[in-house]
């Protein structure tokens, strides 16, 4: 058992070089397509429909299905294809595989592994000449960055998210100086932890920044701003690569 | 024979015949004994582990204090107090090494950041499974007489549970399971003691049936009854797979055990008040909607969303359900009916509820029960149904003429988390867990035997998970883990302001919203200090119209048609009781003050501490949308309680968003300066 699980994560750990993404990457431990699936139509192409981007903690079931589509070659809907699911060691689909439904979508619900990090799913439809993929990202959350979130959603998302949900107005919109979503990687995987952890504590003057964003230093302790960061490397796109992480060689 | 003894006395004579041989042989014998283990431990399983971490770490940049910190042979933690021999971090090697904490080579992989360590308490107190193993098998997936295989991670923050009673910030799903438990009116039925011995309480309100021919129609329960969520999809009722036979016998039973409630005169005096003019239904959408009852009450709108609050019950399709009577009745005062209801008495006038009962009238769906046709109950029906609800338990959680509240109805499950193996049921081909027993469980509770009682209840998955970590959190191990270790259940007190204005209290149902002194829900601000820190006149003012503080909120205060002398009773109560000794107005500054002090508190409002981002003092410059809009706070807030919130907002209300700004008291004194100047250019709150 657990050396059928290393040799996966060890190929996983070879496919997540190539891809740069920072947890596990897509190896294909699908299971075998449903012998009682009788695919009655072959598409050519495979697109999301909904449910990609989500992020959950680990070892729990996303909050909504994956969907996906499959199209034929002009791009219309294909009932009855066949899509099977899959991703890297611990994570279930329900069901694996499944025929596309009158409207040409399949759709799974997914339970994520119990590792945090980024996890590339892929639905396969067969394909007339060759089969079609869909790589979806979703992403789990560990306990300190779950904590992280819960922090985040109280004290940081209306200013940093410019969406607004139905419980909550987002305060985006009404600030001079833009901050950035905790998804923005591109600025954020630039600032250091130390960096981070100052504009947290002691607010935007601290790294000679708007005066906006508040100081927490006295609202929250150490452990929950290490937690914040935590949270939003986890959510950084493009993926955070932590300076000085040494990988075993070959 | 023969020749198997003649075999045997040769060979003795090979190996022993002679001295010199005979201590050759002995000596090899003891040389392969003595071999045995070190052999046994080279093959076993955690050696080869600890070889493979060796050659992880070898060409890591840090691999020379890794390797020192590496220590080869069995490891073993040792906590007498706690039973804990866990030899898991014999193969376990990474748990505390930073650079470890993406590694994907399991069992190598640092440990995520809790709160705890690992030498505080191990590894089974959380995970489960067996920690004095040494290999995979017998440590993750034993099922030993008295063993059970670990944890699953989906279930861990049960693990938390064993020992943490109250809610806390990193264990979202085990609040949840733990809030459904008792608002779901599982431990209505299933006593579920805590560790202290403390029992678990039921928080729903489900409704009493003892004068419910009132209120319904027996057409409309036997609709119920067959389905609660095709009335209403977020109905907390549970599905009792009845049949049409016993569904139609129940509802014969409850309707001819149900005795009118007597004295309730207003229905009648409403009807007469409404009869003869038509309300307006625009009126009615608007008066919902100002009344703020969608704070409480959800309704499905033309999306198919459910949209509004869980407190009272979804009114999507109140029109099937509730007699024109009772309505008015119920609208003119909750309380007679139901004197423990959530819901406030709002001393609308009769007009006011002719508008609004036929507003909810109007939330009528056609299609609903129309083929229910239920002929005159025979004596039969009615006794039938009677043993019915006595077999099913339904007077665990409502009130019914003729039956008696059942005791212990269903089976107790306070250790539930670690009930043997061996003594569970399970279906075939079912994984053998405690949890995965839990989940079909709730799941499925009647693929367990048609003699199940147990019905059917309408949750998520994710809720169905909330609950097994709740259960799974109910161990046997929990019970004996020392009480310093345990943190109790923060439960709401039972606080009941005296006198006229506690009575008043009651009746607007301040506690369904608001909390004080630890009692009361979470939905609007805690009031337990709130006569330290708003100014009298405000207060009068809001309780007779509250308008909005929090322009994003979308829950809101509502507005009760107060007499001035009820008014004048609750302000003067709030005021004097609801004070707290960290605001000392002796201390703090005084209302008004000099215009530079003024001006230089103005200056560090927008730019030393930016107030403004989340807040409004000029309508005209400001956005700042998070906090409530101070345009008028000088004639709200008392200048002593702006001061001590200024210097520590968390010390007046623990957990308040408002983030601490170390402000100096010469900052915090020109701060509170200029927000007591801001008194509103218009409205009653200006002058004074
Ligand atoms: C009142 C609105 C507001 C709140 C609340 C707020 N921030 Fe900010 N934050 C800002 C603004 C504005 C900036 C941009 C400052 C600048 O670039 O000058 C910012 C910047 C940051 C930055 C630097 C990266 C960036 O987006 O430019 C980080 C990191 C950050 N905030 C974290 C947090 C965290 C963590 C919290 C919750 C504890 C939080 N913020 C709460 C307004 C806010």
């Amino acid at each position: 058992m657990m050396k059928r699980v290393n040799t996966e994560v060890l190929r996983s750990s070879a496919c997540l070089a190539l891809l740069a993404v920072v947890a596990l990457a897509g190896c294909k431990s699908g299971t075998q397509p449903n012998a009682a699936l009788k695919p009655t139509g072959t598409g050519a192409a495979i697109v999301e429909t909904s449910g990609g981007h989500q992020v959950g903690a680990t070892g729990t079931a996303l909050k909504d299905p994956v969907v996906v589509q499959v199209n034929d070659e002009q791009g219309t809907a294909v009932p009855g294809a066949l899509v099977q699911f899959q991703g890297p060691a611990g994570v279930s689909f329900e069901p694996a595989a499944a025929l596309t439904d009158t409207s040409g979508q399949a759709t799974t619900a997914v339970t994520l592994g119990g590792i945090a990090g980024r996890y590339q799913l892929t639905a396969v439809t067969p394909g007339k000449a060759k089969p079609a993929s869909l790589d979806v990202i979703e992403t789990a959350l560990g306990y300190q960055q779950r904590l992280g979130a819960i922090l985040a959603d109280k004290y940081c998302t209306r200013c940093h998210d410019p969406e607004s949900s139905a419980e909550r107005v987002s305060n985006y919109d009404n600030l001079e100086t833009k901050p950035h979503a905790f998804t923005d990687g591109n600025t954020l995987n630039k600032m250091s932890d130390a960096d981070l952890t100052a504009i947290i504590q002691y607010g935007g003057p601290a790294l000679k920044r708007s005066a906006l964003m508040p100081p927490y230093e006295k609202t929250l302790s150490l452990a929950e701003v290490r937690a914040l960061i935590a949270y939003t490397r986890a959510l950084a796109d493009p993926p955070y690569q932590p300076a000085g992480t040494v990988y075993a060689h070959k | 024979m023969q020749s198997i003894r003649k075999y045997i006395s040769s060979a003795w004579q090979a190996l022993f015949g002679d001295p010199v041989r005979a201590f050759g042989v002995v000596s090899l014998v003891l040389l392969l004994a003595l071999a045995v283990t070190p052999t046994k431990e080279h093959f076993s399983q955690w050696h080869s582990y600890q070889r493979k971490y060796l050659s992880l770490i070898r060409d890591r940049g840090d691999a020379v204090s890794m390797r020192r910190r590496f220590e080869p042979g069995i490891h073993q933690i040792w906590m007498p107090e706690l039973g804990v021999v866990d030899r898991c971090t014999t193969c376990h090697l990474g748990l505390s090494e930073a650079s470890l904490a993406d590694e994907h080579q399991q069992p190598f992989r640092k440990h995520p950041a809790i709160p705890h360590s690992v030498d505080g308490f191990g590894c089974v107190i959380c995970h489960g499974g067996q920690g004095a193993a040494t290999t995979v098998s017998e440590a993750h997936h034993s099922e030993r007489d008295g063993e059970a295989p670990i944890l699953p991670t989906r279930y861990i923050e049960a693990g938390c549970g064993q020992c943490h009673q109250n809610a806390m910030a990193g264990t979202p799903q085990l609040n949840l399971g733990r809030t459904m438990l008792a608002r779901y009116g599982c431990v209505r039925c299933h006593a579920v003691t805590r560790p202290d011995g403390t029992k678990m309480m039921p928080t729903d309100h489900p409704p009493s049936l003892v004068h419910v021919a009132d209120k319904t129609t027996r057409e409309w329960i036997y609709s119920w009854l067959k389905d609660p969520q095709a009335y209403a999809a977020t109905a907390t009722m549970p599905n009792y797979k009845l049949t049409d036979q016993d569904a139609s016998d129940i509802s014969a039973y409850l309707i001819s055990s149900s005795k009118p409630q007597p004295g309730d005169t207003s229905a009648a005096s409403v009807k007469n008040a409404s009869a003869g003019s038509a309300t307006n239904p625009a009126d009615g959408a608007s008066l919902y909607g100002q009344s703020f009852c969608s704070s409480c009450h959800a309704v499905q709108n033309a999306a198919g969303n459910v949209v509004g609050g869980d407190v009272g019950p979804e009114l999507t399709r109140i029109g099937n359900k509730v007699k024109p009577e009772w309505l008015n009745a119920w609208l003119n005062n909750p309380r007679i009916y139901d004197a423990t209801t959530p819901m406030p008495h709002y001393r609308f006038t009769p007009r006011q509820i002719a508008t609004l009962a036929d507003y909810l009238h109007s939330k009528t769906d056609a299609d609903y029960g129309a083929n229910v046709q239920l002929a005159a109950a025979t004596p039969q029906q009615i006794a039938r149904g009677r043993r019915l609800i006595i077999d099913g338990g339904c007077a665990a959680c409502h009130e019914i003429n003729g039956v008696q509240t059942p005791q212990n109805f269903a089976p107790d499950l306070s250790t539930i988390g670690s009930k043997p193996l061996a003594q569970i049921a399970f279906l075939p081909g079912m994984e053998h867990t405690v949890s995965t027993y839990i989940v079909s469980k709730i799941r499925q509770p009647r693929a367990f035997g048609g003699a199940v009682k147990m019905p059917q209840f309408a949750l998520s998955n994710a809720q169905t998970d909330a609950l097994t970590t709740a259960l799974l959190a109910q161990t046997g191990r929990s019970r004996t883990i020392p009480d310093t270790l345990r943190v109790a259940a923060a439960e709401d007190t039972n606080y009941q302001p005296a006198g006229h204005a506690g009575k008043l209290m009651t009746e607007l149902a301040c506690f369904s919203c608001h909390r004080i002194n630890g009692r009361g829900g979470d939905m609007a601000p805690d009031l337990t200090y709130e006569g330290s820190s708003v100014q009298r006149q405000w207060l009068t003012d809001f309780l007779k119209n509250p308008n909005t503080l929090r322009p994003s909120l979308i829950r809101r205060m509502p507005r009760f048609n107060l007499s001035d002398s009820d008014n004048k009773e609750l302000t003067d109560f709030m005021l004097a009781v609801y004070q707290t000794s960290a605001v000392d107005p002796d201390t703090a500054p005084s209302a008004t003050n000099p215009p530079q002090v003024v001006e230089q508190g103005r200056q560090l409002f927008y730019s030393k501490f930016a107030c403004q981002s989340c807040h409004i003092v000029d309508t005209k410059t400001d956005k700042g949308y998070i906090g409530p809009t101070l345009t008028q706070v000088g004639s709200r807030l008392t200048p002593a309680w702006t001061y001590a919130w200024l210097k520590n907002p968390q010390a007046l209300r623990p957990g308040t968003a408002e983030p601490n700004q170390k402000m100096s008291d010469e900052d915090a004194r020109a701060l509170t300066a200029f927000l007591m100047s801001l008194k509103g250019t218009s409205g009653k709150g200006a002058k004074q």
